[in-house]
This record gives C-alpha cells, structure tokens and sequence, in this order.
C-alpha cells in the first residue's frame, strides 16, 4: 500500500505529515454527516467529471441533494455520488517514483521515431 | 531533521507556486497558507448564507410570482454558493460544524455589507445589481487563484452570479423607468447601496494588513484598489442607462488615466460594520443561530439514519 491512501479524493493529507501543523490542522474526527463525492456527466458520450463533495446519510439522499447542489442548470444528464472513504489516492508526494519513469520511456510517444522524409500517412 | 522536512515541503510548494500550478489538498503546504485559505473560504462561505437573510426577506412580499420565482431560485443559488466553499474549506481539514461555530460565535467574520437593511422593494434589485456585481469583480480573479478547490468552487459560483446581477439590473432598469414613485424608490435604493458596495473591496490599499502574503501565494491577483476602480468603471456607464444617479458629487471622469475617479469612502462606517455596529449585524446572526438551532433535530435525526443505515450493512 506505499504511497495509496485511504482518506478521501479531496481530503488533505493526514495530520501526521503536515509536520507541525498541529495547530491548524484539528485532530478531532468529522463529526456528523458521511462525506460522499460527485461526478456528473455533462452530455451522453462524455463521461463522468468530479465536480465537489456533500455531506449526506446514505447514498440516496447522496444522490438527491447532488442533484440540487450541483445540476440546477442542466449541467448534467447522470451523476455518481461515492463516499469519500472509498477512494484510493496515490500520495502528491511520491509524484516522482510514480509518474517518472513513464516519461523516462520517450520510445513510447511517435515523436521519438525518425522516419524518412519522403514517407506519407504516419 | 524537522528542519529539513519542513524545508523540503517548503521548496516543493514554492516551486508549484512559482511555476503558477495549483495546490492541492493531499498537497504539503505552509500552515500559514493553510491558516489564510480556511479563514478566507470560510468568511466567503459564512458570507454566501448570511446574504440569504437580506433578500430573503422579501420573499413573501415580491412584486409578481415572476419576480418571486427570480428570487427564490437567487437565494437557493446563495445557500448552494456557501455549500460549495464549505466543502472546499473542508478539504484543508476544518469540519463545517467548527467554522458555523466560529461564525455564530463571531471569531469568523461574513462581508460588511450584508449588515445593511433591505428596506424597499428596489433594494433587491440594487444588491442584484451592485452587490452581486462587486462579489462578480472580487470573484473572478479567484478562480486563477493558487488553491484549487477554491478556484474550482468559484468557477461555478461566478457562472451562478451572472444571473444574479441580470436579475437585479432588469428589476432595477423597470423601476427606474416606471412611475415616480418606482423611479424614486430606484435612486433611494442605489443612494444607500452605491458606498457599502464600495466598501465590499475591503480596505484601501495602504491599510490592508492580509494582501502582502496572500499575493505572493497567489490566493489575491489584484489589490482591493485595483477591484474597486474596475467596479467603478463597470458601474458608472450602467448607472447612466439606468437613468440613476451614483451618490457621488466628486465621480469624473479622468482621461488622462482613462478611469472614473471616486469621492472619498467613509472607512470609519466601515471599520463600526465590521465591528458590530451596523444595522443589522445582531439580527443577522440571532437569525443564523435559531435556523441552526432549530434544525438541530433534522441533523440528528439523519445522523441516527446514517448509524442505522451503516449499523445495517456492517
């Protein structure tokens, strides 16, 4: 599990790794509401784009005050709600082990192929 | 060793600053920049419900069920306004219940100008116009702005308040253009709402104590002055069409730099507001405290339908 967490897509980072950020950061668990997160789907052939966070009890209310707080202007023709906790995030900080090497590999992209001048349609 | 770690976090966010990318939450960042962003999504938010009450308040008693259906569909987009920053203030690890606390306790502040009483119909139309206008100005350089579930949140806030300052100029723009009375109603409305809305930019540039480091964290993108004259400039021609007179005797034009120039702002006024002594700054949270005390059973009833629910399932 390096470098995956549990907490949340829009949650911030644990307490622990803001080094001493102990006096901005409260300690004390999220009272109330479950935190769930919305992805709406702006049109048929697009998909479904995060667009915020809301507190509810259960998915089905989940789904019904989405739809108030976030398409009152036919913004979206489907929406996903999934509470936060079901995400899995890899860590900001590990930006380098995670995406590097991919851009390490430049024989993946067609710009590092040269090819004869003279050649048409590649 | 906390040297180097904090350090490290330090060079990492300045870096993404530097480059003009945004931070976000699971990002590490200075708890001072941490401090400023809950503080200033949090007042934004506290500002958003608060403003519901001014207009509101007309609800019952609108023109036309067509004006009545305009302004329900406003303040619904207001109370939407306060749930989409709530959430982006959540994000940097303060819950909603600690920042409603702090508004209903007074240790967080909402704008000055929703101090001010809606005396007569054509406010509703003066604060659509000028106070949603100037929320407009302040607002759209936020969406660049460095954190990025704020600048999301004010995307769809702006797109929302464009209807709101139409709404209120068309309103106004009827009024102006009725009967005598109507029209007088208008201009007494933007007599009293012309300055406050003034004074929505906050301090003068010389005298604000946020802006230094807010702008090299690039939360702020313009200075107040700077907002405040581009609202100025905005309003004077759209007065001119309404047919209304801007409270100002020294407002000119001024060619040589190409901008409007405005009379002196009574800060005192605003520095007693934001200190508790306008209007309606007792009213507006003895209101906010009774609606969250009198909805106390709905959040606990639905807490008790969340622990059943995942009792349930568990």
């Amino acid at each position: 599990m390096n470098g995956v967490t549990r907490e949340g897509l829009e949650q911030p980072a644990g307490a622990a790794k803001s080094a001493g950020a102990a006096s901005t950061v409260p300690t004390v668990a999220r009272e109330g509401l479950d935190l769930w997160e919305v992805f709406v789907r702006a049109r048929r052939g697009l998909s479904h784009q995060h667009v915020g966070s809301l507190h509810a009890p259960d998915a089905e209310i989940a789904l019904r005050r989405a739809r108030d707080l976030y398409t009152r202007r036919g913004e979206g023709v489907s929406i996903w709600v999934v509470p936060a906790s079901a995400v899995s995030a890899s860590d900001p900080g590990e930006k380098e082990p995670y995406f590097t090497p991919a851009r390490d590999k430049d024989y993946r992209y067609p710009t590092y192929y040269e090819l004869p001048k003279e050649v048409r349609g590649l | 060793m906390t040297t180097l770690a904090e350090s490290g976090t330090e060079s990492r966010f300045d870096a993404l600053i530097a480059a003009d990318e945004r931070i976000e939450p699971r990002d590490e960042m200075p708890d001072a920049y941490r401090a400023t962003l809950i503080r200033q999504i949090a007042q934004h938010a506290h500002s958003e419900i608060i403003g519901m009450q001014p207009e509101g308040n007309w609800l019952t008693r609108a023109p036309s069920l067509r004006r009545k259906a305009i302004l329900l569909a406003k303040v619904q987009d207001e109370a939407g306004h306060g749930l989409y920053l709530y959430a982006a203030a959540e994000t940097l690890g303060v819950t909603r219940a600690e920042l409603l606390d702090a508004l209903h306790t007074g240790r967080q502040r909402y704008s000055s100008i929703f101090n001010y009483a809606t005396l007569t119909w054509a406010d509703v139309g003066a604060i659509g116009w000028l106070v949603d206008g100037a929320a407009i100005v302040n607002q759209i350089p936020l969406t660049r702005c460095s954190y990025g579930p704020y600048a999301r949140a004010m995307v769809r806030v702006c797109q929302e308040e464009s209807f709101h300052q139409r709404q209120g100029y068309e309103s106004l723009h009827v009024l102006a253009h009725g009967t005598e009375s109507q029209r007088a109603m208008a201009q007494d409305a933007v007599d009293r709402w012309w300055w406050p809305s003034l004074m929505m930019f906050g301090p003068p540039d010389s005298a604000s104590t946020h802006s230094s480091k807010s702008t090299a964290w690039k939360i702020k993108r313009h200075s107040n002055d700077e907002l405040r004259q581009r609202f100025v400039d905005l309003c004077v021609p759209q007065a001119e069409v309404l047919g209304l007179e801007l409270p100002d005797p020294d407002l000119r034009w001024d060619e040589e730099s190409g901008h409007y120039r405005y009379g002196e702002i009574d800060w005192d006024e605003f520095r007693a507001v934001l200190d508790g002594d306008g209007p309606c700054n007792h009213e507006r949270i003895q209101r906010r405290v009774a609606a969250h005390r009198d909805g106390t059973w709905v959040r606990e009833a639905a807490a008790a339908y969340q622990a059943k629910k995942n009792g349930a399932a568990a």
